[in-house]
C-alpha cells in the first residue's frame, strides 16, 4: 500500500487515501491478458476465414445441390462425384456407436466414482481415468483393428462377418476413447453438487441410487451435458481411429455398420497428404468437407446450450 | 407458556425396521405414556479414532420437544445424527452403546437405515431445498417412498399447510424453491419432511440462518408439530430452548487426561428445571452466560 501520510508536529495527520505511485505491474498484467484473449479470438477467426474462403471457391465449381444430394463421393477418381452424404452418414454412424457406448459407461463410472466409491478408491481410480484420456488415438485405432475386430469376427453370429475395416469396430474404439473424458468431467460436475443436497435427500429415506439419479444428476446436468457434448465433439473430430479402423471407402452411402466407410475426417486425412496441387478442385474438397464438419460441431454446441438452459437445476 | 404435560395416549404399533422378526423378545407393551420413542444408553460416537462424544444416556419422549444445548463442538449434532443413522454417510463414523427406537437397536445388523430415516426425518441448519420446484420438493419424499399414489396434490397441500407455508406459496407451486426466502425455504424443508409422515423429526439448529421473525414462525410451528410428532432440536439459542422445549439435555466438551476433547452429556431434565434450578454447576454457568 502506498500511504503517503506525513506527521506534522502537533497535528495528527489524516490517513491519506490519495493515489500514490501508479501500479505499473497491474497495467502490464492487464495488457498481457488482453493480448492472450486477442490471440485466441484471432486464431479462431483466422481458422474460420481460411476454411470459408476455399469453401466458397469450391462451391463456385460444384453446386451446393450436388454436394448435399449426390450419393457418391469420388473426387479423386476418374469419374468424379461430389456428394458429401456418404462421408456424413459414415461420420454419424460411427459417432452414434461411440456415444451409445460412452454415455452409459461414462455416466455409470461418474456416478460410481462420485456417489459410491470410497475416498481411497476414488483417489486411486480418478488418476487412472485421466491417464486413459491421454492415450494417443493411434493406439486406439490399432487396438480396434488388431484386437477388437478379430474378436468381433469370432463372436459374430451370422455368416457375413464384419469387414477387415468397419464402422462398428471404429465406433467401439472411439466410444472407449471418449469414456474417460465423459466420466471425468461428469464426475467433476457431480462432485460439485453441495453435500447438503445429498443429506437432505438421504434424510428423506432415499437410497443411494435415488440420491444419485434424482438429486445429484439433475443438479449437475449442465456439467454432464457439457461432458457429453465434449465427448461427441471429440468423436466427430476424431481422425486416427476411423482412418485406421473404418477405412477410406467413399463410393456410395454405406449404412451397415459392419462395413467399412470413410468418415469426413478420414477423407480429409487421406486426401490431405500433400500430393494434391494447391487450388485444384480436389484440394478444395478438403475445405468443403472441413466446413461441413465445423458446422456440425457448431450446431451440436448450440443445441446443447439450449438443452442445458431448459433442463438444468441451478443450485445457489 | 404452557405445554401439554401428557403426551397423547394413543396406542401405536411399534414399527419394524428390519425384514426379520421384531426385535423385542417379550413383545412388551409399547406406546405407553412413559415409554420413550428413542432411548440412548451409554452412547458414544467416534470419527475414526477420535471419540467425539461419550456417555450419553437419555430418553426422547413421545410428542414432546427435546432440546440439546451446549457450547460449540460438544457433540450435539453428532448425537442428533446418530438418531437416524445420518452418521453412516460419514466415512469412519461409528456409534457404540445402544440407540433404541421402540426398543429396537437402531444399529443392529439387520436394521435398514433407509427405513430408519423414513420414520425419523431431519431438518438441517442451513435450509437445503432441492433445486426443483416447490411442488417437486414436497413430492420428492413421497416418490422415493412410493407414497405418491393418487391424491398427491392433496398430500402436498397438507404438508405445506402443516409447515405453515401453504398461504405463501399456493399460487407458485411450480416455481423454483430457491426463489423463496430463507425462512420460507426452511419451512419448505419441514414440509417435505412431514410429507412422508415420520414419527420423529430431528432439527439441527433450524433457525440459526434465519431472522427473528422467521425464527418466531418456526418456533410456533414446532409447538403445533409437537401434537403429532416427536421432535428433537439442537439449538445454540438458550431462550429458544427455554421457549419451545419440554425437556433439555445440556452437553459440554471436556479435556481428558491425555488432553483430548470429548463431548458429553452433563444433565438432562425438564426444561423448567434446567433453566431455573440446574443440578450441575457447569449447566448453571452455561445458562447464566458464565461459560468460557
Ligand atoms: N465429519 C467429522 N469428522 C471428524 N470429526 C468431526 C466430524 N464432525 C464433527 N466432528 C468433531 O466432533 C466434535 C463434535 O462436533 P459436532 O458437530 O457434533 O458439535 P456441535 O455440538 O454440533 O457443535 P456446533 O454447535 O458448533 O454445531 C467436534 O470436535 C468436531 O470437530
Ligand atoms: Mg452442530
Amino acid at each position: 500500500m502506498t500511504s503517503t501520510s506525513q506527521k506534522v508536529a502537533g497535528i495528527p495527520a489524516a490517513p491519506s487515501v490519495r493515489r500514490g505511485r501508479p501500479r505499473l505491474g497491474e497495467k502490464a498484467i492487464e495488457a498481457l491478458l488482453v493480448l492472450a484473449a486477442i490471440v485466441s479470438v484471432a486464431t479462431t477467426v483466422g481458422i474460420v476465414i481460411s476454411l470459408a474462403v476455399p469453401t466458397v471457391e469450391f462451391f463456385g465449381t460444384v453446386s451446393l445441390g450436388e454436394f448435399v444430394t449426390e450419393t457418391l463421393w469420388t473426387p479423386l477418381f476418374a469419374e468424379k462425384h461430389y456428394g458429401v452424404l456418404p462421408l456424413l452418414v459414415a461420420t454419424l454412424i460411427v459417432t452414434a456407436i461411440a456415444v451409445t457406448i460412452a454415455i452409459p459407461v461414462g455416466l455409470g463410472s461418474a456416478i460410481y466414482l462420485s456417489e459410491y466409491a470410497g475416498n481411497r478408491t476414488r483417489a486411486f481410480l480418478k488418476p487412472i481415468l485421466e491417464i486413459l484420456a491421454g492415450i494417443p488415438t493411434v493406439v486406439y485405432g490399432f487396438f480396434a483393428l488388431l484386437a477388437v475386430n478379430p474378436w468381433l469376427r469370432d463372436i459374430w453370429p451370422s455368416q457375413t462377418k464384419p469387414e477387415f475395416q468397419n464402422m462398428l469396430v471404429a465406433g467401439i474404439a472411439m466410444g472407449l476413447m471418449i469414456v474417460p473424458t465423459v466420466a471425468s468431467l461428469a464426475e467433476d460436475a457431480m462432485t460439485a453438487v453441495p453435500r447438503s443436497l445429498r443429506e437432505g435427500a438421504y434424510a428423506l429415506a432415499s437410497t443411494k441410487m435415488q440420491v444419485s439419479t434424482r438429486v445429484v444428476l439433475p443438479a449437475a446436468l449442465s456439467g454432464i451435458v457439457a461432458a457429453i457434448v465434449l465427448g461427441i465433439s471429440r468423436a466427430l473430430g476424431e481422425t486416427m481411429i476411423v482412418t485406421i479402423a473404418a477405412g477410406l471407402k467413399t463410393d456410395g452411402i454405406i449404412v451397415n455398420p459392419i462395413d467399412g466407410a470413410a468418415t469426413m475426417t478420414a477423407y480429409i486425412a487421406g486426401a490431405g497428404q500433400g500430393d494434391l496441387p494447391v487450388d485444384s478442385l480436389d484440394y478444395l474438397t478438403i475445405f468443403a468437407v472441413g466446413s461441413t464438419l465445423f458446422l456440425f460441431t457448431l450446431a451440436l454446441n448450440a443445441l446443447s446450450i439450449r438443452m442445458v438452459r431448459r433442463f438444468r437445476e441451478v443450485y445457489e | 407458556m404452557t405445554y401439554p404435560e401428557d403426551p397423547m395416549d394413543t396406542t401405536i404399533v411399534p414399527p419394524r425396521l428390519s425384514a426379520g422378526l421384531s426385535l423385542h423378545p417379550s413383545g412388551a407393551t409399547h406406546g405407553g405414556e412413559n415409554t420413550p420413542v428413542i432411548d440412548l444408553a451409554d452412547v458414544a460416537v467416534w470419527y475414526g479414532d477420535y471419540q467425539a462424544v461419550r456417555g450419553v444416556s437419555m430418553p426422547v419422549a413421545r410428542n414432546q420437544i427435546t432440546a440439546m444445548i451446549g457450547p460449540s463442538g460438544c457433540g450435539k449434532s453428532t448425537v442428533l445424527r446418530s438418531l437416524n443413522r445420518m452418521n453412516d454417510l460419514i466415512g469412519g463414523a461409528r456409534v457404540t452403546g445402544v440407540v433404541s427406537y421402540h426398543g429396537q437397536d437402531l444399529y443392529a445388523r439387520d436394521v435398514d437405515p433407509i427405513e430408519v430415516r423414513r420414520r425419523i426425518g431431519m431438518v438441517f441448519q442451513k435450509p437445503n431445498p432441492f433445486p426443483k420446484s416447490i411442488y417437486d420438493n414436497v413430492t420428492y419424499g413421497l416418490k422415493v417412498n412410493k407414497m405418491d399414489t393418487g391424491r398427491t396434490d392433496d398430500l402436498v397441500e397438507q404438508a405445506l399447510r402443516g409447515a405453515a407455508l401453504w398461504d405463501e406459496v399456493k399460487d407458485k407451486l411450480k416455481t423454483s424453491a430457491l426463489a423463496l426466502s430463507g425462512g420460507q425455504q426452511q419451512r419448505l424443508c419441514i414440509a417435505r419432511t412431514i410429507a412422508v409422515r415420520p414419527e420423529v423429526i430431528l432439527m439441527d439448529e433450524p433457525c440459526s440462518a434465519l431472522d427473528p421473525i422467521a425464527t418466531g414462525k418456526i418456533e410456533d410451528l414446532m409447538h403445533e408439530l409437537a401434537a403429532s410428532y416427536t421432535i428433537v432440536i439442537v439449538t445454540h439459542n438458550m431462550q429458544q430452548a427455554a421457549r419451545v422445549s419440554h425437556r433439555t439435555a445440556f452437553f459440554t466438551a471436556e479435556l481428558d487426561d491425555a488432553g483430548v476433547r470429548h463431548g458429553r452429556l452433563v444433565e438432562f431434565n425438564d426444561t423448567g428445571r434446567i433453566f431455573t434450578n440446574p443440578a450441575d454447576k457447569r449447566t448453571e454457568d452455561y445458562i447464566t452466560g458464565r461459560f468460557g
